[in-house]
C-alpha cells in the first residue's frame, strides 16, 4: 500500500461520501446552500488528495484492490484503484474541474430553489465519484460500471431542468445514443474475457505485450471497445447527442460535456493502447473517423448562433483530434491534448456561462460589445479561445501541434490535411464568437424577451464564486501554455521543422478571416456565407445526420416496435388466451363430474380400486 | 365344508352390502349396507382363524364388532341430525358438494 494508491482512494471516496450524505439525509439536501457547500468541501478534499496522488503517481504503479465476484475458487473481478502516472494526472484533472465547477455553480444557480440546488449537488457528487472510479479502474468490470454511472449522471444533469421538454428530450437522446455505443463496449469486454480469461488491465497488458494473447478475433474486440468510445466521446456518427446535451445547466456542460465524461472514450483507448497496437486496421479506422469527426464538427460550429452549441461542436471536433492522434499510434499526444483541452474548454464553457448568466440568452446576435461591460469575463474567454486556436504561449498550442506531428509521423496524410483545415476553422469560429459577443456594436437588444426591463447596467462581471474558477482555469491554461512553450516534453516521434509555423499560420489565418468578417466588416458575412452556399445550407441542417437518426427512429425502430407489439399482442398473448380459455371451458365441463352425491364417489373409489387390482394382477405379474 | 365355502359366502355378503351402499337412496339403507360389508370381513377373519388354528382372528373380529356398533350409533346420530336440518334422509338429495 503506497501513498499514491491510498490518496487516490481517498480522492475517490470523498465524493461518494458526499453523495451518500446528500442522498440519504433528505432534509439536509433540501436546505440547498449548506448541502452545496458540503459537497464543495468534499470536492476540495478530493482535489487535495488527488494532487498528492499525482505527486507520487510517477514513482511506481500502485494498486489497491479488493476481491469481488468470487467465482469457482478464483476471483472474477476486483474493485479498487490502479494509480499510475496516467490515471493520477487524469484524476487530478477530474477533481480540479469538478471542484471548480461545483464552486462556480453556487453563483450560477443562485436563483434555483433550495431543494433543487441540493439535488444538483447530489448529482454532481455522484458524477465526480463515478468519473474517478472510471479513471482509477483496475479492471474492465469496474470500468464498465463506472462508465454506465457517468452516463447516468450525464442523463440526470442534462435533464436537470426536467420541466423543459427540450431538456428532457435531450437527456433521453444522450442516454440512448451513448447506450448504443456502450453495448459495443460490453460485448468487447466479454469477448476479450473469453479470449484471455481475465478482466484485469495489468494482467491483460502483460499478456498483450508478451504476445500470449491470441490474435484471432482481436480486431473485432478492439472495434467493439472502440464503439463504446465512439458513443461516449461523440465520434461520427454518434456525435449527435452532444450538441443537444447543451440543454443542461452550463456548468454541467463544462464538467461533463467538455472536460471529463466525453473524454472518457479517449481515456479508454489510451488505457488499452497496448491492445489496439495489436490491431493496426482498427487504429486506422479510429484515425480516419476521428479526423472526419473533427472536420464535420468544425464546419458545423461555424454556422451555429447559440454560443453553447459552438462550444459543443468544438468539443466534438477536439475529441476527433485526440482520436486521430491515438489512431496514428501515439496515444500520449492525444492524452496531452485531452488534459490541456480539459482546462481551457472548461474555462470557455464557464466563461460562456457567465455571459449567459448576465445576458439571459444563448444567442450570439443578442450579445455584442460585452467586453466593456464584462472585462474580466472577456479576458478569460479570450485566453480560452487563444488556447483552443493553438496560439503559442497558450494552453492548447503545444498539444495541438503534437497531435499534428503525431499524425504526420504516423504517415496519415489524409487525416493530417483534414486536421490542418480544422485548425483553420477552429480559429475562425472561435474568434467569430469572440468578435460577435465581446466586441463590435451592442446586439439588437441586451434585454431578452424574458427580461424586457433588464437594462445595460445589469450586465456586469459575475460574482466572486463564479469569477474565481474562471481565473484559476485561465491562469492554469496560461501556465501550461507558457511552461510547455519553453520546456518541450519528450515525444516518441519527431515533427518536421515546418510543422509548427504551419500550424500557427493556419490558426492566425483563421483569426484574420474572422477579424475581417466580423470586426472590420471588410468581408461581408453574407457574401462569405453565399460563397459556401451549399455547405452552409447543409451545415445548417446539421448534414441531415440528426434527421437520419430521427427518420431511422421513426420508421425502422418504431416499425420494428410495432411489429414486436403486434406479435406480442396476437401471437404470444394469443397462445396464452387460447390456453386459458381452453382451461376454463374444460374446467366447466369437468365440474359436472362432481355430482355431490356420496354414493357416486364411493362408486368411483370402487372402480378405481378394481382398476388398480387388475393392473397389479396383469401388468405386474 | 372347506375354507373356500366360507370365503365365497363372505364375498357374496360383501357384494350385497356394497351393492346396497351404492344403490340405496335411503341413508339408513346405506348404513345397513356398510354393516353387511363389515360383517363379511368378520366372516373372513373367523374362517381364517378357525382353519389356521390361530386365535388372533377371533379376537380381532370381537374388536371389529365393537367398532362396528359404535360406528352404527354414530352414523345413525348423523342421519337423525341431518334429517332435522334438511328434512330429508335421501342420499341423492344431499348434494351440497355438487360442483
Amino acid at each position: 500500500m503506497t501513498d499514491a494508491g491510498l490518496h487516490a482512494l481517498i480522492s475517490l471516496l470523498l465524493p461518494a461520501f458526499s453523495f451518500l450524505v446528500l442522498a440519504v439525509a433528505a432534509p439536509f439536501r433540501r436546505l440547498g446552500r449548506p448541502a452545496a457547500w458540503f459537497s464543495i468541501l468534499c470536492a476540495a478534499g478530493s482535489l487535495v488528495a488527488a494532487g498528492i496522488a499525482w505527486n507520487h503517481g510517477g514513482d511506481a504503479v500502485s494498486r489497491l484492490t479488493w476481491e469481488w465476484l468470487p467465482a469457482q475458487g478464483q476471483t472474477l473481478a476486483t474493485v479498487g484503484v490502479l494509480a499510475d502516472a496516467e490515471s493520477t494526472v487524469m484524476l487530478t484533472l477530474v477533481a480540479l474541474v469538478a471542484f471548480l465547477v461545483q464552486l462556480y455553480s453556487v453563483g450560477y444557480l443562485s436563483d434555483e430553489p433550495a431543494p433543487s440546488l441540493g439535488r444538483y449537488y447530489a448529482y454532481q457528487s455522484l458524477f465526480a465519484f463515478s468519473m474517478m472510479g472510471l479513471v482509477l479502474a483496475p479492471n474492465f468490470v469496474q470500468l464498465f460500471i463506472c462508465w454506465e454511472l457517468v452516463g447516468l449522471c450525464s442523463y440526470l444533469l442534462i435533464g436537470f431542468w426536467y420541466w423543459k421538454p427540450e431538456a428532457a428530450r435531450a437527456a433521453v437522446k444522450a442516454f440512448w445514443i451513448t447506450k448504443a455505443g456502450d453495448v459495443g463496449l460490453l460485448v468487447g469486454i466479454v469477448l476479450l474475457w473469453r479470449q484471455s480469461g481475465t478482466f484485469d488491465l495489468t494482467e491483460l497488458r502483460m499478456l498483450a505485450e508478451s504476445g500470449a494473447l491470441p490474435l484471432a478475433g482481436l480486431p473485432l474486440i478492439t472495434f467493439c471497445i472502440y464503439l463504446g468510445a465512439v458513443g461516449k466521446s461523440a465520434q461520427f456518427p454518434l456525435h449527435v447527442w452532444l450538441p443537444d446535451a447543451m440543454e443542461g445547466p452550463t456548468p454541467v456542460s463544462a464538467l461533463i460535456h467538455a472536460a471529463t465524461m466525453v473524454t472518457a472514450g479517449v481515456y479508454l483507448l489510451l488505457r488499452t493502447e497496448w491492445l489496439f497496437a495489436l490491431t493496426p486496421d482498427v487504429l486506422l479506422i479510429v484515425a480516419w473517423i476521428g479526423a472526419f469527426t473533427a472536420l464535420l464538427a468544425a464546419v458545423l460550429a461555424c454556422v451555429q448562433d447559440d454560443i453553447k452549441r459552438v462550444l459543443a461542436y468544438s468539443t466534438v471536433s477536439q475529441l476527433g483530434y485526440m482520436m486521430t492522434a491515438i489512431g496514428a499510434g501515439f496515444a500520449a499526444a492525444g492524452f496531452f491534448h485531452l488534459l490541456t483541452h480539459g482546462l481551457f474548454k472548461a474555462l470557455l464553457f464557464l466563461g460562456a456561462g457567465a455571459v449567459i448568466h448576465a445576458v439571459h440568452s444563448n444567442d450570439l446576435p443578442q450579445m455584442g460589445g460585452l467586453a466593456r461591460r464584462m472585462p474580466q469575463t472577456a479576458i478569460v474567454f479570450l485566453v480560452g479561445t487563444l488556447s483552443l486556436a493553438g496560439i503559442p504561449l497558450f494552453g492548447g498550442f503545444l498539444s495541438k501541434e503534437e497531435i499534428l506531428g503525431a499524425v504526420w509521423a504516423g504517415g496519415l496524410t489524409g487525416p493530417f490535411l483534414m486536421l490542418m483545415l480544422v485548425a483553420f476553422l477552429t480559429a475562425f469560429y472561435m474568434f467569430r464568437v469572440v468578435f460577435l459577443a465581446f466586441f463590435g456594436t451592442a446586439g439588437a437588444t441586451h434585454a431578452s424577451p424574458l427580461h424586457p426591463h433588464a437594462h445595460d447596467t445589469h450586465l456586469h462581471d459575475p460574482p466572486m464564486t463564479m469569477a474565481l474558477p474562471l481565473w484559476i482555469l485561465a491562469l492554469l491554461s496560461m501556465a501550461v501554455g507558457v511552461y510547455f512553450t519553453f520546456v518541450h516534453p519528450e515525444t516518441e516521434f519527431t515533427s518536421p521543422a515546418w510543422l509548427m509555423p504551419a500550424a500557427v499560420g493556419v490558426a492566425v489565418a483563421g483569426i484574420l478571416l474572422a477579424w475581417l468578417t466580423y470586426q472590420r466588416r471588410a468581408i461581408d458575412a453574407a457574401s462569405l456565407a453565399a460563397a459556401f452556399g451549399p455547405i452552409r445550407d447543409a451545415a445548417l441542417k446539421r448534414f441531415w445526420i440528426d434527421d437520419l437518426f430521427e427518420g431511422a427512429y421513426g420508421t425502422v425502430l418504431l416499425g420494428f416496435s410495432r411489429l414486436i407489439g403486434w406479435i406480442d399482442r396476437y401471437v404470444v398473448d394469443g397462445v396464452l388466451n387460447v390456453v386459458s380459455a381452453w382451461t376454463l371451458t374444460s374446467g366447466d365441463d369437468l365440474r359436472t363430474m362432481q355430482t355431490g352425491r356420496a354414493q357416486d364417489y364411493v362408486y368411483g373409489v370402487a372402480v378405481g380400486l378394481m382398476i388398480l387390482l387388475l393392473w397389479v394382477r396383469w401388468a405386474l405379474a | 365344508m372347506g375354507l373356500q365355502a366360507y370365503l365365497a359366502l363372505a364375498a357374496v355378503v360383501f357384494c350385497i352390502g356394497f351393492f346396497g351402499v351404492i344403490t340405496r337412496r335411503n341413508t339408513i339403507g346405506i348404513l345397513l349396507g356398510i354393516e353387511l360389508m363389515l360383517n363379511s370381513v368378520n366372516i373372513n377373519l373367523v374362517a381364517f382363524a378357525r382353519f389356521s388354528g390361530d386365535v388372533t382372528g377371533m379376537v380381532f373380529s370381537v374388536f371389529t364388532i365393537c367398532i362396528t356398533v359404535s360406528e352404527a350409533a354414530l352414523g345413525l346420530a348423523i342421519v337423525i341430525l341431518l334429517f332435522r336440518v334438511r328434512r330429508t334422509a335421501m342420499a341423492d338429495h344431499l348434494d351440497l358438494l355438487k360442483g
